[in-house]
């Protein structure tokens, strides 16, 4: 066990925990931040994406130990109240079936956007490549991410 | 309007005060309210009033619809609580849903599967609003001293037009809740509904987007242990021993022990058919101090049946096609005659492996159990069956366990075995601690109730005009026999076979989306295809003169045969218009299909994009759906779409193989499942208005859609799929 003090969402976060453990399992299993999701623990199906600086990384492979003062947002994060532009087009589209892949979802588009305003249709599949989406809503992410880029 | 006696779920409209309080069995303040605006949340009620078991209508007229059936992404959550809405006439606005508990005292069929829960819930849900309604107008009756027939109701206001008294449900609700629920209801005509039939969002969607606790993961509890299971590393395989003692050391770990999730007493629900009755249980702090033991611990299993390999599944399944089962399951006519005189004869064999369900969220279950009572909290498609067999395997009665749903990362059919429900209990019985059990993806892909493989041969033979005068099918599965023998083309065509066979296995299987259907209906569907083209004909008209046989002339008893013909047909004429069959898909490489299960009747027309690689993009689907009224259009197309996504994804990439027992495929490294940029780019849809009853929408796009999508690869590539995944069916090598 070692004390780590992460940068969550601009805040302070302290931890014990075994050095190896995943970011994804800080943030459900110590820090009750459970909108990052399991879904396949290999960096395969996008569920736990977050932003480490501003990248969409996979937290389920990234160990605690890694992280030093890099800052991290989760999607509990993005936004004060829930009206980040990506949140917002999710909504307005009505993306999510089941739901439980769409925060992973959200948080890749959003890294696109940021870096990617005006992504091209091309851009935007091989962005969102990464996330797997089981009930198969890949279509209207496609269209909420052109909205939100177009917000 | 239409009056109609509350028979149907008359226990429904017992008044359960249990329910009223909110304070129902596990009170997890984050599963409650769904649905809330913020001005909502600023303008709770002071009290709330329980009309019937389905809603509550607070003092100050917001109204809290319970939802019944599990919500595994077929968006009931949303679409049964608009059914009430719709006959209670409120203001969707002022409408919160929240998720009903399992409770049969009240609900009927609190179960999601087989696309069945608008059609089976459509008139009690209706007859919940309207007696709402007609005790809130019967409440305002007596306090104006007016006629009750004289009361209108609009968005949650009564209004007397003669005495022109008016007041909201609120004022009214405490009055109301005291009267008897009537024996006898109006129902709204179709043609007055406001809320049924327009678009409304998920009501989970800002709790979506934001991150909030809604799954069986997301439960997190004061003094929750985490548990893992361990199960045995091939099918045919059972526990020997274990050393544990190393790995109880380990940091974090409570426990770890041998335990049977199911006794040999143990009364066993259909809902537990892939369960492994003995397996290991660690159970820890933490979720990575639990998969760290599960790595580190090594037990011993050892062979108690066969260890079977795909290539065993693959040649029992073929030989079983080359023999005739003892009775054929449906005979019509002669088709041996009807072969021997035929001008033409067209065979073919379709196959499918095994399939994972896959759901984004692993099984998980959180369990309480103590000497009093058993409290679990989690996904689960089939309720009412798992809090049966907890009954039998913990000795306690039905009133002592209480079932919560959570929302569901997907279903799919997996979440109809429960067994880790199960399995859940047992260790918190026997920590005598609440513990959440948490499959890894590995656990989840490797434990079995898959899809079964498939393999199924046709057979058909045409007249010199290119009519069709004997079909043959034969199908096999494993533990699974495959054909729907009065399904279409039977009743439209005079010589007729249909058999069947299962092959046992020791690979568990169970119901996957649109079980059966999701692999006959894409090789029967490419099949006629074959035959069409055999015929000389357009395979749309190919089609639609069958249609025509089944509706003028039917063979055999037309009672027996599982289809309408007439709405078939309508699908089809529907999707050869808004494709433009005859016109600019010229030269495309276009495939069409049409199928009908769960009672709704689907066809699609699809497009392939030119040039691509070894498997081409889908362009567009245009799809025709005949599903009755449809409640919500905005999620109905969402459904409509994930289905083509998911059967274009699973024909085209997916397997499940095995080699002596153990799965090949444990996560999604060597699973594929289609991504984004491998879906289709477009996607139309269009639905009969027929104002027909409802009927399914979870399942019954994806079947046919593999037809049509093998039969647009042979535009496109000159060579017929016979083999999914598709990726994998290459020609044979020549020379």
């Amino acid at each position: 066990m070692a004390n780590f003090t992460l940068n969550i969402n601009g805040k302070k976060q302290e931890v014990d925990v075994d050095p190896s453990t995943p970011v994804l399992w800080v943030l459900r299993d110590h820090l009750n931040l459970v909108g990052t999701k399991y879904g396949c623990g290999i960096a395969q199906c996008g569920a736990c994406t977050i932003h480490v600086d501003g990248n969409a990384t996979r937290s389920c492979m990234l160990t605690v130990s890694s992280v030093g003062n890099q800052e991290i947002t989760t999607i509990e994060g993005l936004s004060e109240n829930g009206d980040h532009p990506v949140q917002k087009a999710w909504l307005e589209v009505d993306v999510p079936q089941c739901g439980y892949c769409q925060a992973g979802q959200i948080m890749s588009a959003a890294a696109l956007l940021e870096k990617n305003p005006n992504p091209t249709d091309e851009e935007i599949e091989m962005a969102m490549n990464g996330n797997i989406c089981r009930c198969g809503t890949y279509l209207r992410i496609r269209k909420a991410v052109k909205m939100a880029a177009n917000s | 309007m239409t009056l109609v006696k509350t028979k149907i779920g008359r226990r429904a409209f017992i008044r359960n005060t249990g329910l009223a309080s909110g304070g129902l069995v596990l009170g997890f303040n984050w599963l409650a309210s769904c649905k809330m605006t913020p001005e909502q949340v600023n303008s709770l009620p002071k009290e709330w009033f329980d009309l019937n078991g389905f809603l509550k209508v607070g003092d100050n007229g917001l109204v809290t619809i319970m939802s019944p059936n599990p919500e595994i992404g077929q968006n009931v959550k949303t679409a049964m609580p608009m059914i009430i809405a719709e006959e209670l006439d409120v203001a969707w606005k002022d409408v919160i849903v929240e998720q009903a508990p399992l409770n049969t005292d009240i609900f009927t069929r609190q179960l999601a599967g087989g696309s069945q829960s608008i059609r089976q819930g459509w008139e009690s849900l209706r007859m919940a609003g309207a007696t709402a309604k007609h005790m809130l107008k019967e409440a305002a009756a007596a306090a104006w001293q007016v006629p009750v027939a004289e009361i209108t109701v609009k968005e949650g206001m009564l209004m007397h037009e003669g005495s022109g008294k008016s007041a909201g449900f609120g004022e009214m609700a405490s009055a109301a809740s005291k009267l008897e629920v009537p024996e006898e209801v109006e129902l709204k005509d179709n043609n007055s509904f406001s809320i049924i039939g327009t678009d409304r969002k998920n009501v989970d969607g800002p709790k979506i987007v934001t991150g909030q606790p809604l799954f069986g993961l997301d439960v997190y509890k004061e003094g929750m242990l985490t548990a893992m299971i361990v199960h045995p590393p091939a099918f045919g395989m059972k526990f020997k021993s274990m050393n544990a003692d190393s790995v109880k050391s380990m940091p974090g770990i409570k426990d770890v022990f041998h335990f049977e999730a199911y006794a040999e007493d143990t009364e066993r629900q259909w809902s537990d058919g892939g369960a492994i009755p003995e397996l290991v249980a660690i159970v820890g702090n933490s979720t990575w101090e639990c998969m760290q033991a599960k790595k580190a611990l090594q037990v011993e299993w050892e062979e108690d049946s066969k260890l079977e390999s795909s290539s065993y599944h693959d040649e029992a399944l073929a030989a079983l096609l080359e023999k005739a089962p003892e009775q054929p399951a449906r005979k019509d006519g002669d088709v041996e005659a009807a072969f021997r005189k035929a001008a033409k004869i067209v065979e073919s064999t379709y196959t499918a492996p095994y399939l994972a369900h896959n759901t984004m969220e692993p099984m998980n279950f959180f369990a309480h159990v103590t000497p009093e009572k058993a409290e679990l909290l989690g996904p689960i498609q089939t309720p009412e069956f798992l809090e049966k067999t907890l009954a039998s395997r913990l000795g306690m009665p039905l009133e002592k366990i209480d079932i919560m749903m959570t929302r569901q990362g997907g279903g799919f059919g997996r979440r109809l075995y429960g067994t880790f429900g199960v399995e859940a209990a047992v260790i918190s019985q026997k920590m005598n601690a609440p513990i959440k059990l948490v499959y890894t993806r590995e656990d989840d892909m490797t434990q079995g109730t898959y899809r079964p493989a498939y393999k199924v041969k046709y057979k058909a033979g045409l007249d010199e005009n290119g009519n069709l005068i004997a079909w043959h099918v034969r199908g096999a599965g494993t533990n699974d026999d495959l054909v729907f023998e009065d399904r279409f083309p039977a009743g439209a065509v005079d010589n007729y076979l249909a058999e069947k066979h299962a092959l046992p296995t020791n690979v568990t299987t169970g119901a996957w989306r649109a079980p059966r259907s999701n692999f006959i209906a894409g090789a029967e569907q490419a099949f006629m295809d074959e035959v069409a083209e055999a015929s000389g004909k357009d395979p749309i008209e190919f089609r639609l003169e069958l249609f025509d046989r089944a509706i003028n002339n039917p063979v055999g008893d037309p009672q027996k045969n599982d289809y309408d013909p007439a709405r078939y047909a309508g699908v089809l004429k529907l999707v050869k218009e808004k494709s433009n069959w005859n016109g600019s898909g010229n030269g495309k490489a276009r495939g069409v299909s049409a199928y009908y299960c769960h009672n709704s009747y689907v066809a699609q027309v699809l497009d392939l994009e030119d040039g691509g690689g070894d498997m081409p993009r889908v362009e567009k689907i245009w799809c025709a759906v005949d599903c009755g009224i449809v409640v919500n259009p905005l999620s109905a197309k969402n459904q409509v779409e994930g289905g083509m996504v998911d059967g274009i994804g699973h024909s085209t990439y997916s397997a499940m193989t095995f080699n002596d027992g153990v799965p090949n495929q444990s996560n999604f490294d060597r699973y594929r499942l289609i991504r984004n940029s491998e879906a289709p780019k477009a996607v139309e849809t269009f639905f009969v208005d027929n104002g027909i009853d409802p009927t399914g929408l979870g399942e019954p796009s994806l079947p046919p859609v593999v037809g049509a999508l093998a039969n647009a690869l042979y535009k496109a590539k000159g060579r017929r799929y016979y083999n999914q995944p598709f990726i994998n069916d290459k020609p044979p090598l020549v020379g």
